[in-house]
């Protein structure tokens, strides 16, 4: 390593590594979940401005029906990622059935303007484990080590 | 030092003397900062079809944190449409100094001339946020006191002060400039120190005295620069210079670390926190809490949001800071004048204001985290408001009538991830060095990775917190 000019070229081939296993880590598929060929059934309430449960949690690979009821005014459910929606108004039960094909956790969001609040009536579709969480946190020790690393030598 | 003059490239140079491109911008912000008051006062009380809620709050919004600020720093003060008026008539002049202004010229105490109103300010906007956000109306009365709060402030005073001292977006703008990828700067002091009529402060025929109150020569941060570019235009030796830099250069610099500032990092970090709880999280207990301004649960909701943002975080943090003085080997208790006034802060009151700007990159990474969410789900409410800006059934643009889709969904969350992670590291890396900085105990060895650990620490949870609130 005596051929490198400078302290600054000895930084750069750390981030280098680091940006390397970051990204190994970010792309890495984590084990294969086992997919579930069963059915699942969820009644979510709808009401001004959140889901009720707000959180709903489903295994990969799940067939999942959303039944969707409002108890006040129109309502909808847009699913984050997987870009599907559901509507319902007052009263009327409206469904929305997909396979849960792509894990980690997606936001609900209203779809149809409810009121003031409107834009912040969210909610969370859980599907498995949320392989980003547990990544980022693997590489935030890792650049935290590469930190101190390129700081302090 | 790792710096590129970009003024010297001609066009670049003319164009930032010239008052004509800034002038039309600033034209521009402030004919659609009306059209945003008027818009909130006579359109639809509907929040997310009104153009006076989604243009400020989510265009604007967005060309500001995730633009504006990361990029140029205080860019966006220079084109700001909320201090023109006032300043307008301060000056009596459109363009070049002429004739004379009105107004009576006061000097800003001396005991205000800080940032603690700017704090106070900004908690207060933000403790109303989600009906500011959401309410035309309100929205609307918000930005006209913001305009008439801005004209009262330059018929009194010198000067910006309603930009340096008062506006709670100007604080929070200039904390996070210190990142900034470019600076304004005296390009060879020694020119400044034999130009006796110092005109980029004084003024001159050309051009104004820095309406910042800012003497150029003394700059080494761009916090309180408003890159108005008026010492650009004083300047007889053309001594100033925009230049391009590294970004964070400023946090490197332990000259001017203030407790106003220090706490400033504070409130944005933790208003990022908590609005990613209350306006993303999935509650509807917290949304209601905080929307029922007055209401037995909003006044539980505003306690815990002062006392989070003035007790919690800060303590914590306080904490971190003694532990590393404590491992990192400085013991010496003060004694006399210095106890007495570290009484607050205890021991550590000088660890505690230096570390603190590790939060920096820390709290604007949280803030592009939490509005990338917010602006890519909400943007496309853009285009039918542009077409229909008073909701009378107008279709300029042939938008009107674009349905609501959130864009980029799918990569959002990873998004997200990466920028929180990058602010924890160089935070972290933030933290290394300002604990290098920090003076040695002629006794004790002091050991700067064991007093950056805490931080460290802390900064880690402060991000895997956030992690759990955006994407988990
Ligand atoms: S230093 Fe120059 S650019 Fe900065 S605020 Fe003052 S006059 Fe404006
Ligand atoms: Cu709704």
């Amino acid at each position: 390593m005596k051929m490198l000019p400078s302290s600054l070229m000895n930084k750069h081939w750390k981030w280098g590594i680091f940006i390397l296993l970051a990204l190994t880590i970010l792309l890495l598929p984590l084990p294969a979940q086992s997919a579930q060929a069963s059915e699942k059934y969820i009644q979510i309430q709808a009401s001004s401005y959140e889901y009720n449960p707000g959180v709903v949690r489903v295994k990969p690979g799940e067939r999942v029906t959303l039944e969707l009821t409002s108890t006040d005014v129109t309502h909808g459910i847009y699913i984050d990622g997987y870009n599907l929606e559901v509507i319902a108004e007052p009263g009327q039960t409206q469904t929305l059935s997909f396979v849960a094909d792509q894990t980690g956790t997606f936001r609900l969001r209203c779809s149809v303007t409810c009121g003031a609040l409107h834009p912040f009536m969210t909610g969370k579709l859980q599907v498995g484990t949320n392989a980003l969480l547990w990544k980022s946190i693997a590489i935030a020790a890792l650049g935290i080590a590469v930190v101190i690393w390129t700081v302090r030598t | 030092m790792n710096r590129v003059e970009l003024t010297r490239v001609p066009l670049i140079k003319t164009a930032l003397r010239s008052r004509w491109p800034q002038l039309i911008l600033r034209v521009i912000a402030l004919a659609g900062f009306l059209l945003a008051i008027l818009a909130g006062i006579s359109g639809t009380p509907v929040g997310s079809r009104n153009f006076g809620i989604v243009f400020v709050w989510i265009g604007w919004w967005a060309l500001l944190m995730l633009v504006a600020v990361p990029l140029f720093g205080r860019g966006w003060c220079s084109v700001c449409p909320i201090p023109m008026p006032g300043e307008w008539l301060q000056q009596g002049a459109l363009l070049k100094p002429q004739g004379r202004g009105l107004g009576l010229g006061k000097r800003w105490p001396n005991k205000l001339r800080n940032i603690w109103l700017q704090n106070g300010a900004f908690v207060l906007v933000a403790l109303f946020s989600t009906v500011i956000l959401t309410s035309p109306l309100t929205s609307a009365l918000v930005l006209t006191a913001f305009l008439v709060i801005a004209i009262a402030a330059s018929l009194v005073f010198e000067r910006r002060a309603f930009c340096r001292y008062l506006c709670p977006v100007g604080g929070f703008i200039g904390l996070y400039s210190q990142v900034a990828p470019v600076e304004l700067r005296v390009i060879d002091t020694s020119v400044c120190a034999s130009h006796t009529e110092k005109t980029c402060y004084a003024g001159s025929a050309e051009g104004y005295g820095c309406p910042w109150q800012v003497f150029p020569p003394g700059l080494v941060k761009n916090t309180y620069c408003g890159t108005c570019m008026e010492c650009l235009r004083t300047c007889p030796h053309d001594n100033l210079a925009i230049n391009l830099r590294p970004f964070g250069t400023d946090l490197n610099n332990p000259t001017g670390r203030k407790m106003d500032e220090a706490f400033k990092a504070f409130i944005m970090l933790g208003s990022a926190v908590v609005y990613s709880a209350v306006m993303l999280g999935p509650w509807g207990f917290l949304k209601s809490a905080a929307y029922h301004i007055g209401s037995v649960q909003w006044l539980v909701y505003a306690a815990g949001f002062l006392t989070f943002l003035f007790l919690l975080l800060p303590g914590l943090f306080y904490a971190a800071v003694a532990l590393g003085q404590t491992l990192g080997g400085k013991k010496a208790k003060p004694t006399g004048k210095a106890a007495s006034r570290s009484r607050l802060f205890g021991t550590h009151r000088q660890a505690f204001t230096g570390f603190a700007y590790s939060l920096v990159p820390l709290g604007l990474a949280a803030w592009i985290a939490f509005s990338v969410s917010f602006v890519f789900a909400n943007i496309s409410y853009l285009w039918p408001v542009l077409s229909d800006p008073m909701g009378w059934g107008w279709n300029l643009l042939g938008t009107a009538s674009l349905s609501w889709t959130p864009y980029l969904t799918q990569a959002v969350p990873t998004l997200q991830a990466l920028i929180l992670l990058g602010g924890l590291l160089w935070a972290s890396r933030t933290s290394l060095r300002i604990a290098d900085q920090q003076p040695a105990q002629p006794t004790a060895i002091t050991r700067p990775l064991l007093q950056a650990l805490p931080i460290i620490a802390f900064c880690a949870a402060v991000t895997f917190g956030l992690l759990g609130l955006l994407i988990a």
